[in-house]
């Protein structure tokens, strides 16, 4: 598909988007009406509703929509990379190495801003770790054997991850029972939280960042698709293009773990929602993907808050229990 | 008027671990020669072509290319120098055989909204080369292994490179898909080829120079009607071949029972 035909598919994306956001605003345990959605938007502070909606529920959607979209662009990118479509943001065991940091810092006692911290050093130590230990994969001039490099990098991140599920094991048996019930959240991903509008915006200024570089090597991308020898001989920088997108889909990960915590699935599912939808046009793919990915995370977390409210669940699990039947559909389909 | 060298390598050596492969292989490839490698299997065929293209550094020794090392070439120069056709087709999500030859065109930058409409052109033209037109809108994953094949080198046509280097190009073809390779190579105009092949006969019909690969080291470049011979293909291969005239005075090469060095 080139670009003028999936226009189309990028603004209905866009509109799902937008729309999935003021749903969130008007949904919840308490229904605001979208007149008076409208209104709180423009500043007219009417009513206790427009608290609702500007102080909770705004900077709530928005990262949200945030980190839906960083997890499904870094799915997105490592599906590419690695050239397997069972590749997800946490394959790399970049949020592995998140959670092990964030939830050493709570078990000491850290506040939240220090999980953050914690959180984002620790996505960042294990991407310096993964670059290490797959050093020779990630910087040898493509090999004539080129199945080899990507199966290195994938399997190296594999283990990583094992090691912090191994140390996310360890972690909960030591941690003391008033804490138990924060790290489980946490871990299964967990939006109660966010309700700072300056992070949120924030978080989607990352995005804003991460997206158009990524964006800018789609077409590199596509071709590495076929194998690192061959996008070599057709004229691709592999060894750069590889580097470059491996930051960017561990930065986003890291990211969106620190805000909310490992929620599962959407990275997974939603770039292969949209390439059901819109084919594998790494140029469509991925701002359809970030685009389909926050607006699944927006719906999946309004429910969360709203379907048993005042009790909240873990994002997280809405991800999946909407993402998997949805995504099974899609391959029987096919 | 003395042909240009397209292709120049100096005491080449070529290593797979600790097996030596090629010692000091001197080549100079002219332009709008064509070049086929022969030799058994693991001898460095596909090695010498990654040598050839860029893609693996010789383990000794230099490459030219246009009468400048290769090492001096960027990835995009090397792009516009040579095509490369590997054995190997990484097909993980589904994709149009069309956009596939489309990513040939990468060197020449995205038109307006991606649409190359000149590159679309050359595109089809290559894949009617390979008789591949109807393929044009298949998936590029529900082809067979040969319509694949055809595809790869139809992609290697379409970047448009003087030099096109090519492993295997007729492995898995039947005999009249191998037939309308073997002529859409040869009828390439301006274009200088090298083709790693095991079938003999074919290699004989394709090539102007030969290069003999034993894979203990030792090799042999010339001219193709003083290598292809049934003697030299008989030593090289360790089994039988004798040469049978085939009317309008060409000969074929046929492989005799049993092996050569019993």
């Amino acid at each position: 598909m080139n670009m003028l035909a999936a226009r189309p598919t990028l603004v209905a994306l866009a509109c799902a988007g937008a729309t999935s956001v003021l749903v969130a605003l008007a949904v919840g345990s308490v229904v605001v009406p979208l007149a008076d959605v409208w209104d709180a938007l423009r500043g007219e502070r009417s009513s206790s509703l427009a608290a609702i909606v500007l102080e909770l529920r705004l900077p709530r959607a928005l990262t949200a929509f945030a980190v839906g979209g960083l997890l499904a662009l870094s799915g997105a990118l490592l599906q590419g990379l690695l050239r397997n479509p069972l590749a997800d943001p946490y394959v790399l065991g970049v949020s592995g190495g998140a959670a092990v940091a964030a939830l050493t810092a709570l078990v000491l006692g850290a506040g939240a801003v220090g999980m953050q911290v914690a959180s984002v050093s620790g996505a960042l130590l294990t991407l310096a770790a993964l670059f290490v230990l797959a050093r020779r994969a990630l910087s040898a001039r493509a090999v004539f054997a080129d199945d080899d490099t990507t199966s290195s990098v994938l399997l190296t991140g594999v283990m990583i991850a094992a090691l912090a599920a191994a140390a996310l094991a360890l972690l909960l048996a030591l941690a003391p029972e008033g804490r138990l019930r924060t790290m489980v959240f946490w871990l299964l991903g967990d939006l109660g939280a966010a309700n700072d509008l300056g992070a949120a915006l924030v978080s989607l200024a990352v995005l804003a960042i991460l997206l158009p570089i990524a964006f800018a090597l789609a077409r590199p991308l596509n071709l590495m698709l076929r194998g690192d020898v061959a996008a070599f001989a057709q004229g691709v920088d592999v060894e750069r293009v590889r580097r470059v997108l491996l930051i960017v889909a561990a930065l986003a990960t890291g990211i969106a773990v620190t805000l909310a915590g490992a929620v599962g699935f959407v990275g997974f599912v939603a770039p292969h929602l949209t390439r059901a939808l819109a084919g594998n046009d790494q140029r469509v793919l991925l701002p359809a993907a970030t685009l389909a990915g926050g607006s699944l995370v927006v719906l999946a977390d309004t429910v969360a808050r709203s379907i048993v409210a005042p009790l909240q669940l873990p994002v997280g699990v809405l991800t999946a229990l909407l993402g998997v039947p949805v995504f099974l559909w899609l391959l029987q389909r096919r | 008027m003395k042909p240009k060298t397209a292709l120049v390598c100096r005491n080449v050596q070529l290593r797979a671990g600790e097996r030596t492969l090629v010692e000091s292989l001197g080549l100079s490839i002219s332009t709008e020669d064509r070049w086929v490698v022969l030799g058994p299997n693991g001898a460095g065929k596909s090695t010498l072509l990654a040598a050839l293209a860029g893609v693996r550094a010789p383990d000794a020794g230099a490459i030219e290319c246009d009468g400048r090392p290769l090492t001096d070439y960027n990835v995009t120069a090397l792009a516009e120098r040579r095509a490369l056709v590997t054995d190997r087709w990484h097909d993980p999500f589904s994709a149009s055989v069309l956009d596939t030859v489309l990513t040939a065109r990468f060197r020449f930058g995205a038109g307006r909204n991606g649409a190359d409409l000149a590159g679309r052109e050359i595109a089809l033209a290559a894949l009617a080369a390979l008789d591949c037109t109807v393929l044009a809108n298949r998936d590029v994953r529900r082809l067979s292994r040969g319509e694949r094949q055809r595809v790869a080198i139809a992609t290697a046509l379409a970047q448009e490179t003087p030099l096109l280097l090519l492993d295997e190009p007729i492995s898995h073809q039947d005999p009249r898909h191998q037939t309308r390779v073997l002529d859409a190579l040869r009828l390439l105009p301006g274009r200088t080829l090298l083709a790693s092949m095991h079938d003999v006969n074919a290699a004989a019909r394709l090539a102007t120079h030969a290069l003999l690969l034993a894979g203990d080291g030792t090799w042999h470049a010339g001219p193709a009607a003083d290598l292809l011979t049934a003697s030299r293909l008989s030593q090289l291969f360790g089994t039988g071949f004798v040469a049978l005239p085939a009317g309008d005075g060409k000969r074929v090469f046929a492989q005799e029972h049993g092996d050569a060095s019993l």
